[in-house]
């Protein structure tokens, strides 16, 4: 049975589910609202790395470093950028500034983008561990970097940030990043991916180029992280360089590993789970992240293998 | 630690039955009770705390007692944003009082501002924070008086000419700070002779130390948290370097003395209020929360919690109701109000203007140096 047309489908269907929840979205509480729109963003956060991690095997520990420069970039943007382009006049949810923003979170992606690329390109040399530290500096750099670049805040972060995300722009986004990384994996390319995962050797043997595939996935990975960045900027309206630090990017690893390396729909259940699990938690205060982090030890010790995934599957996926 | 959920219950216990009736005040309180700045955090939920305790137990405002709603943000950001949402639009509280850190100030203050509910920061002494919009309020210095009064003080108490200024630049309250330490020191005739940085959570400071110790100063101007600070105190010590050394209010902690020992004796810090201060009023905030928190005494930033649940209720009572608009005016009118850290006056940019303290260490306990007026 060929999967593309109802992968299309889905697309399509969630843009109309995020119209319709953006149009009720005046309805919706705001904590919940805030809540669901950092489940999306979530979302989007570990199935971009899913792709790096999961599917290429490649261990990032610099996912918030991507984040962090689609973040600051997509509001530099609407920032600096934004009042000469649509004016102090335009229709708050208008065209323009849904242009400017959709835009913005372009630019943004790109330049996460292409950082993956630089960081892409090392990783050539480096697997497992070592590619894990190289990718651990990396977000570590941003991270100083932006501390000490004044003209965006410097330590005190970007302030006055537009609120432009809405959740049509987050279940957008969402769905472009399983879309695009579902049908990137499932096609006759992408068994590259699973192939240089699952042994590099015999991939460069079948003809594959194991280098190629790490970049690709590094950018793709990267671009989306960088949309995430920039949604959750705008949502936030403030952004500091702390925000995006190690732990962040750890946060994302363990929804990865917790829904599974390489099973799309158990990292979306682990991000939707991971989001929503501290703000249950909320009622016990102090104890809220001793109980989570138990919870997490209690999940990994009773499934290793990711909590959703059910079956063993190797290198080829159902065509 | 405790569970906030009991405190509630305990806060709840302390209305007189008389008032079981009339419908609680509902207050959201945003702090760092976990994570990093736990320590400020902690402090400043024990004070806000205690002030409710005590505003209920002669049975609140307005014939109505207050109901306070804490909310944690692990020192995390973004959490404060989804908390305060959660607090507007959940349990519409009437006003949110946080956050210690600034950088964290800065994401709730938009969301407020948005739901026109004042907000009060106790502690965040960054000037950006009020400048967010007019429903948004402080009970502190803001860092360029904290700067001047450093300045001042160098110039005259320590008779400083050339300093050397070490900057955390992970820091946006440091870098504030120093910043405006620099402008004043400069146009009062002194001498930056060497700027150094580092970062938080730095532990080896010799380099920075080594440079200082050439530059040959009078005095070391560390504008970052007590942690760096009472290990450069401790390292300039092993160094051989005898200068003063003195700071800003993120030297407040008991950790200062317990980390720096010995080598942190003679170092000044600024700060908003001294427990050793003989005023009435502060003796008995001092008893009170020793007697609710085990003995512990209150430091600057259960003081400044202290204070802004009690401001809060003072405008409360003179707006007559809990209502945004009229709320915030009564906020922006508070005029001498007479709280644990001095007299709080809000000037036109919603930022308090009350006096500082200048604290020594010595033998091994924070001692009362000199009070400096706005």
């Amino acid at each position: 049975m060929p999967p593309m047309p109802k992968a299309h489908l889905g697309f399509l269907l969630a843009l109309v589910l995020g119209g319709v929840l953006s149009g009720l979205s005046d309805r919706i509480d705001p904590y919940h609202l805030d809540v669901l729109i950092g489940v999306g963003i979530n979302i989007v956060l570990a199935v971009s790395l899913n792709l790096i991690a999961g599917h290429t095997g490649q261990f990032s520990l610099g996912h918030a470093g991507f984040m962090a420069i689609g973040a600051y970039a997509t509001a530099a943007v609407t920032i600096f950028l934004g009042p000469h382009l649509i004016g102090d006049t335009a229709a708050p949810g208008g065209l323009a500034e849904n242009t400017l923003f959709g835009s913005a979170l372009l630019i943004g992606g790109l330049a996460a983008a292409l950082a993956g690329l630089l960081v892409g390109i090392p990783s050539l040399r480096l697997r497992g561990d070592y590619l894990a530290l190289v990718t651990l500096g990396f977000g570590e750099i941003i991270r100083v970097l932006l501390q000490n670049f004044e003209p965006l805040g410097g330590a005190l972060g970007l302030n006055g940030i537009p609120a432009y995300t809405t959740v049509f722009w987050v279940v957008a986004a969402g769905a472009a990043t399983v879309f695009t990384v579902g049908c990137l994996v499932r096609s006759n390319y992408g068994l590259g991916f699973l192939a240089v995962r699952d042994d590099e050797i015999a991939a460069s043997a079948a003809g594959l180029d194991p280098a190629r595939y790490k970049v690709v996935a590094f950018t793709v990975g990267a671009f989306f992280a960088g949309i995430a960045g920039g949604l959750f900027g705008h949502f936030k309206m403030t952004i500091t360089p702390s925000g995006f630090d190690f732990s962040r990017s750890i946060e994302i690893v363990v929804m990865v590993i917790l829904g599974g390396l390489g099973n799309t729909v158990g990292v979306i259940l682990a991000a939707v789970l991971l989001t929503l699990l501290p703000e249950f938690l909320r009622p016990v205060a102090e104890y809220r992240l001793v109980l989570y982090s138990l919870l997490l030890i209690g999940l990994m010790l009773a499934r290793p293998q990711g909590l959703f995934t059910f079956r063993t599957h190797r290198a080829v996926p159902r065509a | 630690m405790k569970f906030v959920s009991l405190l509630r219950f305990a806060t709840l216990l302390a209305v007189s039955p008389a008032l079981h009736a009339a419908e609680p005040i509902k207050i959201g309180e945003i702090a760092s009770l976990t994570g990093k700045e736990a320590a400020f955090g902690q402090s400043s939920h024990k004070g806000t705390v205690l002030a409710v305790e005590q505003l209920n137990a002669v049975g609140g405002v307005l014939g109505r007692p207050f109901e306070l709603l804490s909310e944690d943000n692990q020192s995390k950001s973004g959490e404060s944003a989804t908390v305060a949402r959660k607090l507007l639009s959940r349990e519409k509280v009437v006003a949110l009082l946080g956050e210690v850190a600034s950088s964290r100030s800065l994401e709730m203050a938009p969301i407020a501002q948005r739901a026109k509910i004042p907000m009060i920061s106790p502690s965040s002494t960054n000037p950006k924070v009020t400048e967010v919009g007019d429903y948004i309020f402080r009970v502190c210095f803001i860092d360029p008086f904290q700067g001047t009064v450093m300045a001042k003080f160098a110039k005259e108490t320590l008779k400083a000419r050339r300093v050397a200024v070490l900057t955390s630049v992970s820091s946006a309250y440091s870098v504030g700070l120093a910043k405006y330490f620099k402008e004043r020191f400069l146009a009062d005739g002194g001498e930056i002779a060497l700027e150094q940085k580092f970062a938080e959570g730095d532990k080896d400071f010799k380099a920075q130390l080594t440079a200082v110790r050439a530059a040959g100063v009078d005095a070391i101007f560390v504008p970052g948290y007590y942690t760096e600070a009472a290990l450069i105190s401790r390292q300039a010590r092993e160094l051989g370097l005898a200068l003063p050394l003195f700071g800003g209010d993120g030297w407040e902690a008991p950790q200062l003395i317990e980390i720096g020992g010995k080598a942190v004796e003679g170092t000044y810090y600024s700060t908003h209020y001294s427990p050793e201060d003989t005023a009435h009023a502060v003796q008995a905030f001092v008893a009170a929360f020793r007697a609710r928190w085990n003995g512990e005494t209150p430091d600057a930033m259960a003081a400044l919690g202290y204070d802004s649940a009690c401001v809060l209720a003072d405008a409360i009572k003179r707006a007559g109701g809990t209502e945004g608009p009229a709320l915030r005016d009564a906020l922006a009118a508070t005029k001498g109000f007479a709280g644990v850290t001095g007299t709080t006056n809000m000037d036109p940019a919603r930022n308090a203007s009350k006096s500082a303290v200048i604290v020594t260490i010595k033998d091994g306990q924070f001692k009362f140096v000199q009070s400096v007026a706005p």
